[in-house]
């Protein structure tokens, strides 16, 4: 077992200094993915499909061609095609063919918004004209939408070839389950017959997009040589680099990917849309290309994350022990295989330490956009499934949702659901900080429920880089690849700061591009600030070591007769007081007459993330007479392992709490029977506005990975897992209604508590 | 030998065995000693996947040593938003 | 058509800019002036991205005509700091890490304004209604409703 660290005292790291990239952002400065003009720079737009699932039969783009400031038209026949294979790139594995056929249709199109084709003209009115110039044939076929339809015998098949992998025997015929997956632990039919009470049900989630402001955007410039630069807006330009070299066929070395500011991602700026077709465009003109997406194009062509259908079955004893635990996850990928089943499968049950478990998963497409990475990808979905059961067995039980938890909870040794055992983690922290809380012991409102939801996200680490360069005035440039969302910056240079003993407003961050720095993977899976903080350190140490050497050099002593503390470099042991110590910033200053710059710089593998768990009460209060659930009181518990900039995180909790808010109330792709989006704006596509909300407190836990230098867990995701169980929790008992589908919204609050007497 | 327990779908490929002692020093090793020993298994050995040793998962970690009475979990691999 | 010759004044200066007749006033400020503080996070209202002020008027600049500022007062998040001392409501911001991404900060900082304009000691509920039609989706907007109450705390000298 390894031991815990000891929770060391910092000068830095948990105070809460005004962010570096701040003053841009509320004056207007900051560029971000449209912000950026080039000279010459043409207008790209994407002719997307008006149907959901049909044959092109030609596309003719040389009436487009004809017209004058029309540079370029690319379709399919500009992209090299790719052999289906799932290859390991960025987000676990990537189908090329599927990546390269969602960004420009080949053949089929396979949701309303699949890209047919692109151009590039002088100016945005020549480049509508255009796209309308193209005349594309289409053989219309019959489509599907929903996941549960698109698995029944005689649906309509997306994909000819898809044979569902993870099913001895292989089946002979296509279909459009992807994959089935199924992870065990123990034995369930012992475990459902050992259990007192067993609570079965059925949920529905619908797909949600993850709703950035900021459109995908980029401005892209191919030079005639086989050079390219790109700006874009994105979680990870070295990812856009690989993606897009890969699908266009060019060098990723010639590639060189510059990040704007991001304007939001939450997982859905982790895939390529625009990009390549914009570089193609550039290189076919020779002109630089901006393309951004309208909002309705986000909508219907990016993101969102599935919907799906899961089915939890649990079994407990009287005294609230759980013996079994057995769930169906079936969601919706999109036109492509690659739905989060897995996760959703792996996060199901991880609150709970379970002896018998049973998780089959099914991965299933249908004529909607290919979903993509959404904040603890699958978490929230099977999360509310469970979380609400595991809510209705405390009620039927009688017992304490907390207590109950409390008696399951999974913990340091449990043994997940997944295989592994954890490590320190701070569930039972959570629930005891939830129990503790002022929210928790104030009494409920009149007309109000309280419910409570725990959740849980494994977090990662993986590939990145820093450079450290230590200034000849004494300031330090931080040089870091994974882009900064919601405060990275921050963060980094206040670990850089500590390790330093140098003031935080001396440390210039700069998110490098790709041709700078080494590899980085992009932010997503809550790794930067664990990830990049890691590589922080680690370089900042490696400036301590030279700066000492340096030192050691100019004293005439041996290098491990220097010490470093409180920022002072000194002689030490038997050269104690022998030589004037020096600071940091003097060793700055002679630093080009001692050996040339000093650069710290650590290219790491980040291992050892942990995971964290999360705890969320919930107060409700529900209108009869309209069904409008309003939140009167909301908290958020989260276990951070160390906060950095403890603002920063709370803003995590509190910005994942609100989408989980969206998600359990108002969110949902809603589909006309022509197969076409009916909502694709912000009007009708209602995230929560302001006024829509209560504060939303934060309590932050702090149990230490151990395996980090601070102890810091990832921690951006988990705050979206449990808001929709413990919305679900709240509004049982302030309607008196038990809710099995989301979003809870109005019309179906009303309709449910007419049906049960209660409006 | 380090205790290997293969998650989820990799079963079919291994004939339905999910566990077995492994003697390898490394993540490299065990993976190319669980292809030697699982043919129709090597290929998928390379489909982005998770180690968890001693209940730490590892992603993208080859040279990660392994101890002789590790437990050691193979996974689907972690991504995120 | 000929292009519309477009005189107005913009954050105190005097402008000019030719625009067609379809163009925005947001597409005007980013293209034409290259004043890229106003976002387009939707163009049809939605979002507050491209808040800015016309005669004083909180509006979505992507539901103005370019045309439509001839003689009026244009103020954007580009004129809120005044020289090199930032507006309280910018510093506040800052303060209490009101902003995550940042996309929407500039329409919100813009709305917040008018409001304490309007009404310098507002309500919390007021505080969020006013900002309803600015959307933010990294924040929850607690961090951004404390940081508006507290500028208005200080421009009042409460």
């Amino acid at each position: 077992m390894q031991e815990r660290v000891k929770k060391p005292q910092f000068d830095v790291v948990g105070t809460r200094p005004i962010r570096p990239d701040g003053v841009d952002k509320v004056t207007g400065r900051a560029k971000y993915g449209a912000d950026l003009k080039m000279a010459g720079q043409l207008v790209g737009k994407v002719l997307r499909s008006p149907h959901a699932h049909a044959r092109i039969k030609s596309i003719d783009i040389s009436k487009a061609l004809a017209l004058a400031g029309v540079k370029a038209v690319v379709t399919a026949e500009d992209f090299p095609g790719q052999p289906s294979e799932f290859i390991p790139a960025g987000e676990g594995v990537v189908n090329y063919r599927d990546m390269s056929n969602n960004v420009m249709a080949r053949d089929k199109v396979l949701y309303e918004g699949h890209a047919v084709a692109a151009v590039a003209a002088l100016n945005e009115k020549t480049a509508l004209a255009a796209l309308d110039a193209i005349k594309v044939e289409y053989e219309v076929l019959p489509h599907v939408i929903d996941e549960m339809e698109a698995i029944k015998p005689g649906a309509p098949i997306l994909h000819e070839d898809m044979i569902t992998t993870g099913v001895t025997p292989a089946p002979t015929k296509a279909s459009n389950i992807s994959k089935r997956v199924e992870f065990n632990l123990g034995d369930i039919t012992k475990g459902f017959a050992a259990a007192d009470l067993v609570v079965e049900r059925e949920f529905k989630t619908k797909a949600v997009h993850q709703g950035y402001i900021e459109p995908h955007a980029c401005l892209a410039s191919a030079s005639e040589d086989g050079s390219a630069e790109l700006w874009v807006t994105t979680q990870g330009h070295w990812v856009v680099r690989a993606y897009c070299a890969k699908l266009l066929g060019w060098d990723i070395g010639k590639i060189r990917v510059t990040s704007s500011e991001i304007g939001g991602g939450f997982g859905g700026k982790t895939v390529v849309y625009l990009e390549p077709l914009a570089l193609a465009l550039s290189k076919k003109s020779r002109r630089p290309v901006k393309m951004v997406m309208s909002r309705e194009e986000v909508f219907k062509a990016s993101g969102p994350t599935s919907g799906g259908t899961v089915k939890v079955k649990m079994g407990v004893k009287k005294d609230g022990t759980i013996t079994a635990a057995e769930a169906e996850i079936t969601l919706q990928a999109g036109a492509f295989q690659g739905s989060p089943v897995q996760p959703a499968c792996m996060c199901a049950f991880a609150n709970y330490d379970l002896e018998n478990v049973k998780v089959v998963g099914f991965d299933v497409v249908s004529n909607r956009p290919k979903v993509a990475a959404y904040r603890a990808p699958g978490g929230p979905i099977s999360t509310y499934g469970v979380e609400s059961v595991v809510d209705e067995i405390a009620e039927k039980l009688g017992i304490c949702p907390i207590e109950l938890r409390l008696k399951n909870a999974a913990k340091e040794g449990t043994r997940a659901a997944y295989g592994p055992k954890f490590g320190p983690v701070g569930l039972v922290e959570c629930l005891e900080a939830a129990k503790e809380s002022d929210h928790w012991k104030a009494p409920v409102g009149p007309n109000q429920g309280r419910g409570l939801a725990a959740g849980f996200w494994f977090n990662i680490g993986g590939e990145t880089t820093v450079s450290l360069q230590l200034n000849e005035d004494g300031t330090l440039t931080l040089m870091v690849g994974t882009p900064d969302i919601g405060g990275l910056r921050a963060s980094l240079c206040m670990m850089a700061a500590e390790e330093l003993k140098m003031d935080v407003s001396k440390i210039r961050p700069i998110i490098a591009d790709t041709s700078s720095l080494g590899y980085n993977f992009l932010t997503g899976g809550s790794r930067a600030t664990f990830s990049s903080g890691m590589a922080t350190v680690e370089a900042a140490r490696s400036i301590v070591k030279q700066a000492c050497g340096r030192a050691a050099k100019l004293w005439d002593i041996p290098e491990e007769a220097v010490t470093f503390e409180d920022g002072m470099i000194r002689p030490a042991g038997e050269n104690a007081g022998k030589h004037q110590p020096m600071h940091l910033s003097d060793i700055a200053k002679v630093a080009g007459k001692t050996g040339g710059a000093i650069v710290g710089y650590a290219a790491i593998s980040a291992q050892g993330a942990a995971p964290s768990f999360g705890v969320h009460i919930a107060d409700t209060e529900v209108d009869p007479g309209t069904g409008k659930v309003t939140v009167t009181r909301y908290t958020a518990i989260q276990d951070a392992g160390k906060a950095i900039h403890p603002s920063y995180v709370e803003g995590q909790y509190q910005g994942g709490a609100v989408q989980g808010i969206g998600w359990a109330l108002n969110e949902e792709y809603i589909y006309g029977d022509d197969g076409k989006l009916q909502n694709a704006g912000f009007l009708d596509y209602r995230i929560p506005v302001a006024s829509d909300l209560p504060m939303i407190d934060t309590i932050i836990v702090e149990v230490p990975n151990p395996r980090h230098p601070y102890g810091v867990r990832g921690i951006g995701e988990t705050p979206i897992v449990p808001p929709m169980a413990a919305i679900g929790a709240s509004v049982r008992r302030s309607s008196g209604v038990r809710f099995f589908e989301l979003p809870m919204s109005p019309p179906k609050v009303l309709k449910a508590m007419k049906a049960a007497g209660k409006a | 030998m380090a205790h290997v327990t293969l998650i989820g779908n990799l079963r079919q490929y291994t004939g339905d065995v999910t566990e077995f002692e492994i003697d390898a020093g490394t993540i490299r090793q065990l993976l190319r000693k669980l292809g030697e020993k699982f043919p129709e298994l090597a290929p998928h050995l390379e489909e982005g996947l998770a180690v968890a040793i001693d209940g730490q998962i590892y992603q993208d970690a080859l040279l990660e040593p392994i101890s002789p009475d590790s437990e050691v979990h193979i996974l689907p691999q972690i991504a995120g938003g | 058509m000929a292009k519309h010759h477009v005189t107005t004044t913009v954050n105190g200066d005097p402008v000019e800019y030719l625009c067609e007749s379809e163009q925005s006033l947001l597409d005007c400020l980013r293209d034409e002036l290259d004043l890229i503080g106003a976002k387009e996070g939707c163009s049809s209202g939605d979002c507050g991205a491209c808040s800015v002020l016309l005669d004083g008027r909180l509006v979505c600049s992507c539901l103005i005509l370019g045309v439509e500022a001839e003689g009026k007062n244009v103020e954007t998040i580009e004129g809120m700091a005044q020289g090199e001392e930032l507006h309280p409501l910018q510093r506040k911001f800052l303060e209490h890490a009101a902003l995550q991404c940042g996309i929407c900060t500039p329409g919100v900082l813009v709305a917040a304004k008018a409001l304490l304009a309007k009404n310098p000691d507002p309500t919390e509920t007021q505080v969020r209604y006013w900002l309803a039609g600015n959307l933010c989706r990294c924040t929850g907007y607690d961090k951004i409703v404390r940081a508006v109450m507290d500028a208005a705390a200080e421009m009042r000298g409460a």
